[in-house]
């Protein structure tokens, strides 16, 4: 399989794997410094073709050079550059060259090599290197197939396989569950009540995905008011919140009272007024919110903390039963991909 | 094709039933989400061969082909299906289009595998009296639209069931959120009643002229349908019957309006008939 051209394709750099968030904080390239060191590599004798791709959880490059020093060479400078010692960078670096490079960008791009397994927002950032790349000119004929291949064969692996599917976030799966109650959720009122991180988390993720409202109370007016202007939403008085509940779909708790906040008395009453409409509660306190009475209402869903965490872990599990169905379709895309670039290596390894 | 009789074209039909059914359950066990496009064609061809077979049933008993159990259940399956073929692309559903086939396919090959449904064939029906065979086809037709009420009915249920037991995965994960199921519902229902009052008050005024002719047991289990779904949808309409007590209902009620077609069925007065299977 080794191409026994002069050129020779290769991916150095660091991710999550063995990186820890401190000295990823440290390695990652802010827009400016991207191009003070772009411009130092243009200075690089033997490196053809590159592209970087800077992410919170990886910086890595992808390129072409005329032989492996060349890629020593470029990691000196990196950790000259970013003010790290090379025996550090060495026990943490991910490496590769030729067939391993491709194999590695490929399950990149699918999301395989993600710290959140499946997560489909990495194609968007590889896609973002590769124009950034194309932009300074640095990508040639190899580069240019490598990373077209690459989107292309993300995406036959999110379609032919389950690796994308149900969500591994507590909050994410919130708002998957509003939307099996509700459907779209463009006219969705949300509650968030109390100003936990969880809670807070949970209600941006409920407005990315299109909540018509987002109305915040908390025992502090303030807080809630200070919180509600980060949505642009509105703030309620934590005292007149029951006799509001039957006016939202969705109520996320993350209070931190010693005792429920949500009454099986106040649920039952807002029921009655929200007639054939379904109430839907997200419980992320601990103690909990919202009494246990208040799930055997009619039409009323509690999911708690464990319920959601439990589905995300299955989410989870059931993403990584996947991989190995997904490796194997992207080891096999790779070898055929690695035979192209040949050509444009220069080598043999077509034959 | 003129070898084959209506019976064989709608034996067809049914296959092509069974085959979205098995199609859909492909599908739903390898975890994929369903293509509704296959799923729609399928049924669509199902729908115009059972058309085809239907136009000549009506062309042998010189009428709409209603006169029998094994007609009455062909009629309410095709009444369902077109309805489907409407609604599915509309309101876009999950799914629905696989429990269309499941019903479509259940009734179907239920009234083909009992022969004694159809071994006496009644010809002129109506004796020519449009407005009586219209009453009975819209009659009919609500059956239909009942039908995919509790499709829909079913497909809240285990919605809600997977929901309350926090059971999402596999088929669940395919199913519509339970307020869009909920707002179909109550549009079929309403729908379903529109079309038998429509029905009923057409067959009122034959009742009024023709009142020995009509029989009690006929008249009075179609009564007590209508009374029993106007009443349901009363209690929806004030938020009485809601959510899972409401689906019940409407799966009960199509229950109940398919063993009440028994007495209907059984129930027409000098009318010729003939015994099948006769040159159709």
């Amino acid at each position: 399989m080794e191409p026994s051209s002069s050129a020779q394709l290769f991916l150095v750099g660091a991710n999550h794997h063995k990186t820890p968030i401190g000295l990823r904080e440290k390695l990652a390239l802010t827009a400016e410094k991207m191009d003070q060191f772009c411009t130092a590599l243009s200075q690089l004798r033997g490196l053809r073709e590159y592209a970087v791709l800077n992410t919170c959880n990886r910086v890595e490059f992808y390129g072409v050079v005329e032989s492996p020093e060349v890629v020593e060479t470029l990691q000196a400078e990196f950790c000259q550059f970013q003010g790290l010692s090379p025996e550090d960078f060495r026990s943490i670096r991910q490496h590769a060259l030729g067939p391993g490079a491709v194999q590695h960008l490929l399950e990149v791009s699918s999301g395989l090599d993600s710290q959140m397994l499946g997560e489909t927002e990495i194609l968007g950032q590889v896609k973002d290197a590769y124009a950034a790349a194309q932009k300074r000119q640095t990508v040639g004929p190899v580069l240019n197939r490598l990373f077209q291949k690459a989107f292309q064969h993300a995406k036959f692996v999110r379609t032919n396989t389950a690796i994308t599917e149900g969500q591994i976030s507590v909050a994410n799966v919130a708002v998957d569950l509003a939307q099996k109650i509700f459907g779209k959720l463009d006219k969705t009122r949300i509650l968030l009540l109390g100003a936990g991180d969880i809670g807070e988390k949970t209600a941006k993720a409920f407005q990315s995905r299109g909540a018509a409202t987002l109305t915040v109370s908390s025992r502090t007016l303030e807080r809630a008011m200070e919180l509600a202007r980060t949505f642009n939403g509105a703030a309620l008085p934590f005292e007149v919140m029951p006799q509001h509940l039957a006016d939202y779909d969705v109520v996320v708790c993350s209070t931190s009272a010693p005792h429920a906040v949500v009454t099986t008395a106040d649920t039952s009453v807002a029921m009655k007024k929200r007639r054939a409409q379904p109430l839907f509660f997200i419980d992320l306190a601990l103690p909990r919110d919202v009494e246990t009475e208040v799930a055997g209402i009619e039409n009323v869903f509690v999911y708690n903390l464990d319920d959601l965490a439990r589905i995300a872990e299955e989410n989870r599990a059931a993403r990584e039963a996947e991989v190995k169905k997904a490796r194997e379709i992207l080891s096999e895309k790779a070898e055929a991909l690695w035979k192209q670039l040949g050509y444009g290596l220069g080598g043999n390894n077509a034959r | 094709m003129h070898e084959f009789t209506d019976r064989t074209w709608l034996w067809f039909a049914s296959a092509l039933y069974f085959a979205g059914f098995v199609l859909g359950t492909i599908g739903v066990l390898r975890d994929q989400r369903l293509s509704r496009a296959s799923v729609y064609v399928t049924i669509a061809l199902g729908f115009l061969v059972q058309t085809f077979g239907m136009y000549l049933r009506g062309l042998a008993v010189h009428g709409c082909p209603i006169g029998n159990t094994f007609e009455i259940f062909q009629f309410t399956a095709w009444s369902a299906t077109a309805l489907y073929l409407v609604i599915g692309p509309t309101f876009r559903l999950s799914l629905l289009g696989y429990f269309a086939c499941c019903l479509s396919a259940a009734l179907t090959l239920v009234s083909l595998s009992v022969p004694s449904w159809d071994a006496v064939i009644r010809v002129n029906l109506f004796g020519g009296n449009p407005w009586i065979e219209f009453h009975a086809a819209l009659a009919l037709f609500s059956y239909g639209v009942f039908g995919l009420l509790g499709l829909t009915s079913t497909m809240y249920l285990l919605q809600f069931y997977s929901l309350k037991n926090r059971n999402l995965r596999g088929f669940f994960a395919f199913l519509p959120s339970i307020v869009d199921l909920d707002h179909i519902s109550y549009r079929l229902l309403t729908f379903g009643v529109v079309l038998m009052t429509a029905s009923l008050l057409v067959g009122s005024r034959y009742w009024l002229m023709h009142s020995a002719r009509v029989e009690p047991v006929k008249m009075i289990s179609t009564v007590v349908v209508w009374c029993a779904y106007a009443a349901a949808l009363t209690l929806r309409w004030r938020g009485v019957l809601i959510a899972k007590r409401l689906a019940i209902v409407c799966i009960s009620l199509f229950v109940a309006a398919l063993l009440s077609l028994g007495p209907v069925s059984y129930n027409f007065k000098n009318v010729p008939q003939r015994t099948a299977p006769g040159p159709r």
